[in-house]
């Protein structure tokens, strides 16, 4: 079999879209129907070649990956990572993800680690694989190992070859991965740093493509949840009555959890609109009016310092700044609400869903339903993006738990109220920052606080325990949102503590770069708020402030200032007219202070009559290393400015005392295509360095960009996320006197 | 109840409540996948699907309202089986990340290019505007429709 790869030029290949790009397919037909065991079918266990990779004797290669990709394309990363290792062409390797039986526990799908940890766990994995079959061919063939090629997966030397499914004949490696297999030299890439279109892409544009949501088991009814008008209440009274109307309709009913089943799925979702439940709803949340004064009030339980340096207290400076910022509640928004298929039978149970953590996701439901984990098997399939915790586990456990009650396989599939309801979401963050300004125009002290939930990224309470009244964790988890809280930047003395809050409204959970998107939101307006105050260049400010042998961040924000054609000066902008303000802002991170770098510029109009912003356009330049699959990081990019900027400007959750009240898109409006900026992408590729992460670091920064260039247009500083045409009206007649 | 519905160019007899949206005779019955769930309400467009020349939400229409009618899906616009000129230009542009929405973009892209063969960059985002993507393919997205307009 000869790779269409293989006769392709590095060159031709990198035209993308323009050139010739290579498509094909990772995931082989649609596997999971056929799973029937649970268990463990295979090596599992991290750091043993078996659990991340099989080649079977037909020489075709399997990746067995614990990360999921959710519309981020990691599946296809992943697979040019292990054929550009062992040398095979793409369309010789397929991905299996987020199978408890098939694949490794490498932990949630979350944090932009995918490609870094994960991805590059497969790569040594593959590495070590090859080194081996090196080694036992240079033995067969006596010939040296270094003299030794691969093409398209055949070993040759001295005269002979043998491919790799003839060498293994379908054995496995039972090898340790090797931490130090020789890599391959990135200068003899030919499949890693291509355009590769990713798997699925064209199947999900033609209507082929199979989505959790599509997935249908032999014998299976459909259910509909009825969850209560509140998000705590007790369910009084079901009037069997009321759907009886309605054909075959079973009612499941366990605590406070509420459900209908039917043999199809309009029936399933007229019962649950038409059945009568009666409920007593408690006021369980805090008044949304008072939401920030409710945050600040709520008791501490400990308090987190991320940086102490020098002494903040004690340092010298007449002149103070101080400003508090905060960030609404957000919500996921999956345009397409969670599902799960389920099938609980003979004391075994079969999970099909889109979880982010199949393997944590079997060890909650082993808990709810006080079974051996051995008894369950979760399974991934991909459905609509989640970008973080979601309500995929939640559905997955009310299958499961429907499932058990009736005895046969179900699919679970949510409302868009249930989403926009029941979902977790992101929870409110407060933060107050000030700094002393010495004699010499010098910043002598930092300080940040800021306000957020105790808790971190683990086992999110399943929502149809709770209600079923089955065991399950309640712990807050709102994702690792004290990361980027501590800055990049040189100050003589800094404190930056996090007060963990004993609870917080709603279920919390995290969304795309939780607590890094709202803490460098923070800390890059503030910044922005001294350069002004100093009468500086913002830009010029960040980089005379961070570390100066730190090369790959000057090499960011330099070239941010030429790709944007930064015009260097102090904010705001000399006064323009009445009614339309131009301005432009910058914003700067060093992910977690050690990973990928971005630097964000943001075009905006204000309108002054209005309060409306446009962000009319961004350019971003990063650095994050190794790049992959450049087509894949352009888009990673585009989505975290695209629906970042619809979080700034625009997303608010709303509730009343009992419940959410944005349920629909309607009442929680996001981003539609007039209001899309442009983006301008301007990416830095370092072959020879680690492959981070893409999909979080560029989301954090855009919400400092608009709001700083919103200042220099308009000279008023929004600091409180969404910018809403409200906010920006009152602070212009504030302003305007 | 039976309603006789033409679903590219198949004709297929609809039984059940006459007030089941189109989604569920597309899905369930049917058997094609493009049409997405998104919100039942309207509001998203990942259902979006063409009848009789204009593009309509399957999770609203109901059956009945289909009778002798032409229903087209993003299955509808294959080529012998290869993807369409729609299609084409959005693979070429890569324009789908989790892509739940993108058959729904591909009708209303299809719905707008049969209506103005040659659309301005603002006729395009009027006419992309009624469909809502989670993800930010919009850029990707726009620049499909523009490459579908040139083919």
């Amino acid at each position: 079999m000869t790779s269409p790869i293989r006769t392709l030029t590095r060159r031709s290949l990198l035209k993308g879209a323009g050139g010739l790009v290579v498509a094909f397919s990772v995931s082989r037909g649609f596997g999971p129907a056929a799973a029937q065991a649970v268990g463990t079918l295979k090596s599992v266990a991290e750091g043993v070649v078996d659990s991340y990779l099989s080649i079977d004797a037909d020489g075709l290669v399997t990746v067995y990956s614990g990360k999921i990709d959710y519309g981020t394309g990691v599946r296809t990363g992943f697979a040019q990572m292990v054929a550009e290792e062992l040398s095979v062409p793409l369309d010789r390797v397929s991905v299996i993800e987020g199978d408890t039986a098939l694949t490794p526990d490498q932990g949630p799908t979350y944090g932009s680690l995918s490609t870094e940890v994960g991805g590059t766990a497969i790569r040594q994995a593959a590495a070590t694989a090859r080194e081996a079959m090196l080694t036992t061919v240079a033995e067969r063939f006596d010939v040296d190992k270094a003299s030794l090629t691969i093409t398209d997966g055949v070993i040759g030397g001295g005269g002979q070859e043998i491919s790799y499914g003839e060498l293994l004949q379908g054995a496995q490696f039972a090898l340790d991965v090797d931490e130090d297999a020789k890599l391959k030299d990135p200068a003899t890439f030919t499949i890693v740093g291509q355009p590769i279109i990713r798997d699925g892409l064209p199947g999900k544009i033609t209507g082929d493509f199979h989505y959790m949501q599509d997935f249908r088991r032999d014998g299976m009814a459909h259910a509909r949840v009825v969850y209560p008008p509140a998000i705590k209440a007790t369910l009084d009274d079901v009037d069997e009555a009321s759907v009886a109307h309605l054909p075959d309709v079973q009612i499941v009913r366990k605590g406070d959890f509420l459900a209908v089943v039917a043999e199809d799925e309009w029936t399933a979702v007229r019962a649950a609109r038409e059945i009568r439940a009666s409920w007593t709803a408690k006021e369980s949340l805090p008044d949304q009016a008072e939401i920030w004064e409710h945050v600040r009030q709520t008791p501490i339980v400990k308090d987190d310092v991320t940086s102490d340096i020098g002494n903040v207290d004690s340092a010298q400076g007449a002149r103070e700044l101080k400003a508090t910022y905060d960030f609404a509640l957000h919500t996921h928004g999956s345009i397409g609400p969670s599902c799960s298929v389920a099938d609980f039978s003979d004391g075994k149970l079969i999970s099909w869903s889109s979880s982010q953590a199949t393997h944590r996701l079997r060890r909650q439901l082993a808990n709810m339903f006080s079974m051996p984990e051995d008894d369950i098997r979760c399974i991934y399939i991909e459905g609509a993006g989640c970008y973080g915790r979601n309500g995929h586990e939640d559905a997955a456990a009310d299958a499961a738990l429907i499932s058990r009650e009736i005895g046969r396989p179900v699919r679970v599939q949510w409302m868009r109220h249930d989403e926009h309801g029941f979902a977790p979401h992101g929870p409110p963050t407060l933060i107050d920052l000030a700094a002393k300004i010495d004699d010499a125009g010098e910043v002598s002290a930092w300080t940040g606080e800021f306000f957020i939930p105790q808790g971190a990224g683990g086992r999110v309470a399943l929502l149809g325990a709770t209600f079923a009244d089955l065991p399950t964790s309640q712990e807050l988890n709102p994702g690792g949102i004290t990361n980027d809280s501590a800055i990049p930047y040189r100050f003589p003395n800094i404190r930056t503590t996090c007060h963990r809050l004993e609870t917080t409204p709603l279920r919390p959970s995290w969304i795309r770069a939780p607590g890094r998107m709202q803490n460098t939101f923070a800390n890059e307006c503030f910044l922005d708020e001294i350069a002004a105050e100093l009468g500086v260049d913002p830009l010029a400010y960040r980089r005379g402030l961070i570390d100066q042998s730190d090369a790959r961040g000057l090499e960011v924000l330099d070239r941010l200032a030429a790709f944007s054609k930064w015009d260097a000066r102090p904010s705001p902008r000399e006064t323009q007219g009445e009614t339309t303000l131009t301005g432009r802002g910058m914003a700067y991170v060093k992910y977690e202070l050690r990973r990928t770098y971005v630097g964000m510029v943001a075009e905006v109009t204000v309108d002054a009559n209005s309060g409306a912003i446009r962000v009319n356009r961004v350019f971003v330049t990063q650095d994050c290393g190794q790049i992959i699959n450049p087509a894949g990081v352009q888009a990673q990019l585009e989505g975290c400015v695209i629906q970042t900027t619809s979080r700034t400007l625009m997303e608010d959750l709303t509730f009343d005392r009992k419940m959410v009240t944005s349920l629909d898109w309607a009442s929680y409006p996001i981003m539609r295509f007039k209001d899309v900026p442009e983006v301008h992408v301007d990416l830095i590729d370092r072959q020879n360095d680690v492959p981070w992460g893409v999909g979080e670091p560029a989301a954090v920064v855009v919400s400092a960009a608009i709001s700083n260039a919103v200042f220099d247009a308009a000279g008023i500083r929004l600091r409180s996320v969404p910018f809403k045409p409200a906010k920006v009206r009152a602070a212009l007649a504030e302003l305007r006197g | 109840m039976s309603v006789s519905i033409e679903v590219n160019g198949t004709k297929h007899e609809i039984d059940g409540d006459p007030s089941m949206p189109l989604l569920y005779a597309l899905r369930d019955q049917i058997g094609l996948r493009g049409a997405k769930f998104g919100c039942g309400l309207g509001q998203c467009g990942a259902c979006t699907v063409i009848v009789d020349g204009r593009a309509v939400f399957s999770c609203l229409m109901p059956v009945s309202a289909l009778e002798g009618r032409a229903v087209t899906t993003t299955e509808g616009l294959l080529e012998d089986g290869k993807p369409g000129k729609v299609h084409q230009a959005f693979i070429d542009e890569q324009a789908a990340q989790c892509g739940y929405c993108i058959a729904g973009m591909v009708m209303r892209a299809q719905h707008l290019l049969e209506n103005n063969s040659d659309p301005s960059d603002d006729e395009i985002l009027s006419g992309m505007q009624t469909n809502l993507c989670r993800c930010g393919t919009h850029a990707a997205i726009i620049r499909a429709v523009k490459r579908a307009a040139r083919t």
